[in-house]
C-alpha cells in the first residue's frame, strides 16, 4: 500500500497507524482510554484533516464547515431509520449528501475570496442551522434532535424481535461492544466503534497525505501563495478550490456520519457556527497546512476539554492541600476560572497565544524545539570533534 | 497576417480615453517593444492581450485566433505567457516547485483532478523543470524557498517559469522597472541570451527607452493612448514625434 | 397599512442595534484595516456594564427597622441599599430605578479603556498580518471575553428592567390617526431608536465637522498619503478604536431592557452585524447604517404571519439570503467603495 510513498512519508504513515490503533493502550494511563473519548479523537481528527485540505492548503477560511458535519449526521440517522442499522450504507449516504451540499455551497461561496468567502460560508451555515431548527423539523426533528424509534421501518433489517432499539453494527458486529482487558492494574477497553472510526481516520489521513504530495495538492498550495501567477500560468483556480471545498465537505460529512454511528442521534446544534469555529481552532492549534497538525489539534482540544471540564474546586483543593491554607485558597480561587465550566476560557487564551506567537501551531512549536535540541547536540558533536 | 495583430482597439475609463484606435503588428520570432511615457496606456494595452481587460472596440488576434473574451488562464493555454513588473512567483514554494507548476499546466491543461499520484513520480515534469533551472543557472537554488531569493533571481525564476511552458509569445511588462543599473543590465543580458537560445516572439513594454534599443527589432511608441510611431529602433531614436511625446506636448 | 407601519417600527430597534455595531465594525475596518471578530463581545460588555451598575446600586446593608415587626413581634431586619441610606428614600430609589440610563455614564469611560487596551495591547500587532490571522485572534479574544463574563455572571440571562417611567407601551396608531389598538409600541423601543439615532448623528457630526474626524476620514480614503503628510495617524486610530468600542458598548447598555443580556449575546449579534457590514459595503459608514436599518426592518417583515405562511422559514434566513444575493451581485455592497478587500 505504501510502496509509492517516499521513505519519510512511509515512516510517518506507519507511526500514525500504530499510534491510532494502539490508542486505547497508550492513552489509558492518561485517563483517556475509554471508548467515548477515543471515538471523539478519531472523529474530530478526521473533521480537522478535511478542513485542513481546504484551509491549510488553499488558505480559504471557511466558517461554515459544521453544516456539512450536521448534514452527514442527519443522513446517517435517516439511513438507520429507513434502511438498515448497518453502518456502511449510512456512511456512504453521509459522504454523498455532504458532498452534494458542499458542491452547491462551494460553487456560490467560491465566487468571492478572503473575508467575503468566510462570511458567505458563515451565512450558509447559519441558514442551514436556522432552517434545521424551524421549517425542516419534519426532517431534522427540530430542537429534540433526530432519534431512532422502535417503529422505524428499517426495511433491510427485518422484524425486531427484542423490542429494544437495535444498535448500529457492521454486518452484525455491534459498534458499542467493548472488549476489556486488565493489565498492570489498568483496564484497557477495545471498542468496536472506536476501531471503526480509527480505520476511517487512517484511510482519511492516507488520502490527505496523497493529496498533499500530488500535483493537485501542489496547485492548492500555489493558490494560497499567488493566485494571480497561477491564473497567468494557465491554470483555472476555481475548479481547484471547488474540488478542495467539496473534498473537505465530504470529510466533514464522514465525521458527522461517524458521530451518528457511535451515537445514533443528530441535532441542529452540530451545525452552529461555534461548531465551525471549533474545527478552525483545532486546525490552527495543531498547525494549518501540516499533515499531523490537525489531528494533534483535535486530540489536544478534545483531551484537555475532557480533563479540564472534570476538574472542580474539590479536586483543586486536593492538589494544593500541601500548601498553607491562605495560598491554597488563593490558588484555587484563581484556577477556578480556568477549569470545569471555565475550560473555554483556557482554550480561548491558549488559542490566542498560539495565533500571536506560534502561527504554525503545535507542529511548528515541536519543530522549533527539535531544531534547537539538534543545534545543541550538533554543537556538542563539533566541540568533541575539536577536542 | 501578423503573429499578434491589434486592430482599432479603443478603451475608455470614464472620461479617460486610455487607448485610442491602437494598431499593432508583431511578427513571429521578433522582439517588439512598446514604449511610451507614463500614462500612455502601455499597461492597459497589455491587459487587453491577456484577458484582464476587454477593449470597447477593436480586435486582438494571436496566431489567427481572437484573444478577446478569454480569461487569463485561457490566454496562457493558447501559448501566451506574461512576466510582470514586480515578479509574480509562488513565494511560499520552493524554486523547483515554482517551475514544476507551469510544466504541469502545460501538460495537463487548466484543471486536472490529479490527487492520487505523487509530484515526485512525474519523471517527465521533473526532468523538464530541472533542465529549465540549469538553463537559467538556478539549479543550485532548487530547494530554496522562492521568497528568500534576491530580486534579480526572482525575475530570473519568473522568466524560467514562463519559458518552461515553451510559449509562442512572451509578454514582458517593464521587466527592469525599479531596478538598479546592474540588475537592469543583467536582465537585458538574460533576455538576449534567451532570444539566442529560443526564438520566442516577445512583446516588451518599457518606460526606459535605453533598455529596448539593444533588444528590439521593432518599436512602437505609444502616447496618450495612441501609437504615434512604429518603426525600427534606429529610426525611432531621433524621431521628432517621439521626442515630443517624451519631452512633453507643444513645448 | 397599519400592519406595515407596525413592522417597520418593530424592525427599528433591532435595526438600531445592528447599525450601531456595524458602524463600529466598519469604522475599525476602514481606519485600521482590521477585521474585528471581537466587536460583538464589546456590545455584550456594554450590556454587562448596565448589569454591573444595577447590581452595585442594589448593594444593601441589613438594618433593623424598629418600626416594623414580624409576625412574632420581633423587630424586622430589612435590606436597605446604600444609595437609599445616602440619598434618602425617594432619591435613592429613583437612582436604582434609573440604573440603565445611568449606566451610559459609566459605560463610556469603561468601553473607551477596553477599546484602548485592545488596540494597544493586541490589535496593533496585527495590522500587517493577513486578515485570516486578524479574524482568528479576535475570534479567540471574543471567546475569552465572553467566558470571563460567564465566569462572573453565570450563563443565564439577567433581566435588567428599564425605568418605571418607560415601562409599558403607548398607542402609536392613535397618535398618527389610526384606530385604537392597531399600533401598540413599547416606550423603551422608541427610546432605543431615538438614542441610536442620536449616537449615530453624534458620530457622523464628529467625523464631519472636527479636524480629528477629517483626518480619520482622509485616513480611511488613503492611509498612506495621510501618513506621508506627517500626521500621526496611529494615535488617532487608537482613539477611533475606543470610540467604536464605546458605540458598541452604548448599544449594549441600552439594549438590556429589550432583551436580558447573557454572555453569548455578542456572538449572536456579531454574525448578523458582519452580514450588515458586508451588505452595506466594507468600510462605508453610511452603508453600515443604511443596511443595519434595512435588514432590521426586513427581518421584522419576514416574521409577519402572512409572509411566513407564504414562505415558511423565511424569517430565519432572510438576512443571510439578502447578504448572499448582495455579495454575489454587488460585491462592494450597497455603498462600498471599489477596491476594498478585493483581490
Amino acid at each position: 500500500m505504501f510502496n509509492k510513498l517516499d521513505s519519510n512519508d512511509r515512516y510517518m504513515m506507519i507511526f500514525f497507524i500504530i499510534m491510532v490503533l494502539a490508542g486505547p493502550i497508550i492513552l489509558a494511563p492518561f485517563g483517556a482510554g475509554y471508548p467515548d473519548l477515543l471515538q471523539r479523537f478519531a472523529i474530530f481528527g478526521l473533521f480537522a484533516i478535511g478542513f485542513n485540505i481546504l484551509f491549510g492548503l488553499t488558505g480559504y477560511l471557511s466558517f461554515g464547515h459544521a453544516a456539512f458535519l450536521g448534514v452527514g449526521s442527519y443522513s446517517a440517522v435517516w439511513m438507520f431509520k429507513l434502511l438498515t442499522m448497518n453502518v456502511i450504507p449510512a456512511l456512504f449516504l453521509s459522504v454523498a449528501v455532504a458532498g452534494v451540499f458542499a458542491l452547491a455551497i462551494g460553487y456560490i461561496s467560491l465566487r468571492r475570496s478572503g473575508i467575503y468567502f468566510s462570511i458567505l460560508t458563515l451565512a450558509f451555515a447559519q441558514m442551514s442551522y436556522n432552517l434545521a431548527y424551524s421549517v425542516l423539523t419534519p426532517i431534522t426533528n427540530g430542537e429534540t434532535g433526530l432519534q431512532l424509534t422502535l417503529d422505524d421501518p428499517r426495511i433491510l433489517d427485518g422484524a425486531n424481535a427484542t423490542g429494544d432499539i437495535p444498535s448500529t453494527n457492521l454486518f452484525g458486529l455491534t459498534m458499542n461492544s467493548t472488549y476489556k482487558a486488565e493489565l498492570l492494574g489498568m483496564t484497557f477497553q477495545f471498542n468496536v466503534g472506536f476501531y471503526f472510526c480509527a480505520i476511517i481516520l487512517i484511510l482519511g489521513f492516507y488520502t490527505a497525505l496523497k493529496i498533499f504530495r500530488s500535483p493537485f495538492g501542489l496547485m492548492l498550495r500555489a493558490i494560497k501563495t499567488n493566485q494571480t501567477r497561477l491564473n497567468y500560468t494557465g491554470l483555472n483556480s476555481r475548479p481547484y478550490t471547488l474540488a478542495a471545498f467539496v473534498i473537505s465537505g465530504m470529510y466533514a460529512g464522514m465525521a458527522g456520519g461517524l458521530m451518528a454511528i457511535t451515537d445514533p442521534l443528530a441535532g441542529a446544534e452540530r451545525m452552529q457556527w461555534t461548531a465551525s469555529g471549533e474545527v478552525v481552532l483545532m486546525t490552527i492549534l495543531g498547525g494549518a497546512g501540516t499533515l499531523l497538525g490537525p489531528v494533534l489539534g483535535a486530540g489536544f482540544i478534545k483531551y484537555f476539554e475532557n480533563i479540564f471540564s472534570k476538574i472542580n474546586d474539590n479536586v483543586l483543593h486536593a492538589w494544593f492541600s500541601f500548601m498553607p491554607e491562605s495560598i491554597e485558597n488563593l490558588l484555587v480561587g484563581v484556577l477556578h476560572f480556568f477549569v470545569g465550566k471555565g475550560w473555554h476560557l483556557t482554550l480561548g487564551i491558549v488559542f490566542m497565544l498560539v495565533v500571536i506567537f506560534m502561527p504554525g501551531g503545535l507542529v511548528e512549536g515541536g519543530n522549533r524545539i527539535y531544531k534547537s535540541l539538534r543545534r545543541r547536540f550538533g554543537n556538542a558533536d563539533e566541540t568533541q570533534a575539536a577536542e | 497576417m501578423s503573429f499578434l495583430e491589434v486592430r482599432g482597439v479603443n478603451k475608455r475609463f470614464g472620461g479617460l480615453q486610455a487607448l485610442d484606435d491602437v494598431n499593432l503588428a508583431v511578427e513571429e520570432g521578433t522582439i517588439h517593444a512598446i514604449i511610451g511615457p507614463n500614462g500612455a496606456g502601455k499597461s492597459t494595452l497589455l491587459n487587453c492581450f491577456v484577458g484582464k481587460l476587454i477593449p470597447d472596440t477593436g480586435t486582438v488576434t494571436f496566431d489567427g485566433q481572437s484573444l478577446l473574451g478569454l480569461k487569463p488562464h485561457q490566454v496562457n493555454q493558447v501559448g501566451v505567457s506574461r512576466v510582470f513588473q514586480t515578479p509574480e512567483i509562488f513565494s511560499d514554494l520552493t524554486v523547483m516547485e515554482n517551475v514544476i507548476i507551469p510544466c504541469l499546466a502545460k501538460r495537463d491543461g487548466a484543471f486536472t483532478l490529479n490527487g492520487w499520484s505523487s509530484v515526485d513520480a512525474q519523471a517527465d515534469i521533473r526532468e523538464k523543470a530541472e533542465q529549465m533551472l540549469l538553463d537559467v543557472n538556478m539549479a543550485d537554488k532548487r530547494n530554496m524557498q522562492a521568497a528568500s531569493l534576491s530580486r534579480g533571481d526572482k525575475r530570473r525564476l519568473e522568466m524560467a517559469m514562463c519559458l518552461s511552458q515553451d510559449p509562442k509569445l512572451l509578454l514582458l511588462d517593464e521587466p527592469t522597472a525599479g531596478m538598479a543599473r546592474a540588475d537592469t543590465n543583467n536582465t537585458i543580458d538574460l533576455l538576449a541570451e534567451i532570444q539566442e537560445k529560443r526564438k520566442i516572439t516577445k512583446v516588451v513594454i518599457e518606460h526606459d527607452m535605453h533598455v529596448v534599443f539593444s533588444l528590439a527589432q521593432k518599436i512602437s511608441v505609444l502616447a496618450q493612448g495612441h501609437v504615434i510611431v512604429e518603426d525600427k529602433p534606429e529610426n525611432i531614436k531621433g524621431h521628432p514625434k517621439v521626442k515630443e511625446a517624451y519631452l512633453g506636448g507643444a513645448h | 397599512m397599519d400592519a406595515i407601519i407596525l413592522q417597520i417600527l418593530n424592525g427599528l430597534d433591532k435595526g438600531s442595534a445592528y447599525a450601531l455595531i456595524a458602524l463600529g465594525l466598519t469604522l475599525i475596518f476602514g481606519t485600521l484595516g482590521v477585521v474585528n471578530f471581537a466587536h460583538g463581545a464589546l456590545f455584550m460588555i456594554g450590556a454587562f456594564c448596565a448589569v454591573t451598575l444595577s447590581k452595585v446600586l442594589n448593594l444593601y446593608s441589613i438594618v433593623i427597622d424598629p418600626t416594623k415587626t414580624d409576625f412574632l413581634g420581633n423587630p424586622l431586619k430589612v435590606k436597605i441599599p446604600y444609595v437609599v441610606s445616602w440619598f434618602g428614600e425617594s432619591a435613592g430609589m429613583a437612582i436604582i430605578n434609573w440604573s440603565v440610563p445611568l449606566a451610559i455614564i459609566c459605560a463610556i469611560p469603561v468601553m473607551m479603556l477596553v477599546g484602548f487596551a485592545m488596540e494597544r495591547g493586541l490589535i496593533k500587532h496585527f495590522y500587517k498580518r493577513p486578515h485570516a490571522d486578524q479574524i482568528l485572534v479576535t475570534f479567540g479574544l471574543a471567546i475569552v471575553m465572553q467566558e470571563i463574563i460567564k465566569a462572573f455572571y453565570g450563563a443565564n440571562p439577567i433581566p435588567t428592567p428599564a425605568p418605571d417611567l418607560f415601562k409599558g407601551s403607548f398607542d402609536f396608531g392613535l397618535m398618527i390617526g389610526f384606530a385604537e389598538n392597531t399600533i401598540i409600541y413599547p416606550y423603551w423601543r422608541l427610546i432605543y431608536f431615538v438614542f441610536s439615532a442620536l449616537i449615530l448623528g453624534l458620530v457622523f457630526a464628529f467625523l464631519q465637522f472636527t479636524t480629528f474626524g477629517m483626518v480619520v476620514r482622509a485616513g480611511m480614503a488613503d492611509r498612506e498619503t495621510v501618513g506621508l503628510l506627517g500626521i500621526n495617524i496611529d494615535r488617532r486610530f487608537t482613539i477611533m478604536f475606543g470610540l467604536a468600542a464605546s458605540v458598541a458598548g452604548l448599544a449594549g447598555v441600552m439594549y438590556t431592557p429589550i432583551n436580558p443580556p447573557n454572555y453569548h449575546m455578542g456572538m449572536d449579534f456579531l454574525v448578523l452585524s458582519f452580514v450588515v457590514v458586508v451588505v452595506g459595503g466594507m468600510g462605508s459608514l453610511g452603508g453600515a447604517v443604511l443596511a443595519g436599518f434595512l435588514l432590521g426592518v426586513l427581518e421584522s417583515f419576514a416574521s409577519m404571519n402572512e409572509v411566513k405562511t407564504l414562505l415558511p422559514g423565511i424569517d430565519q434566513i432572510i438576512i443571510y439570503l439578502v447578504a448572499i444575493v448582495i455579495l454575489l451581485t454587488r460585491p462592494r455592497g450597497l455603498m462600498g467603495r471599489a477596491g476594498v478587500m478585493e483581490e
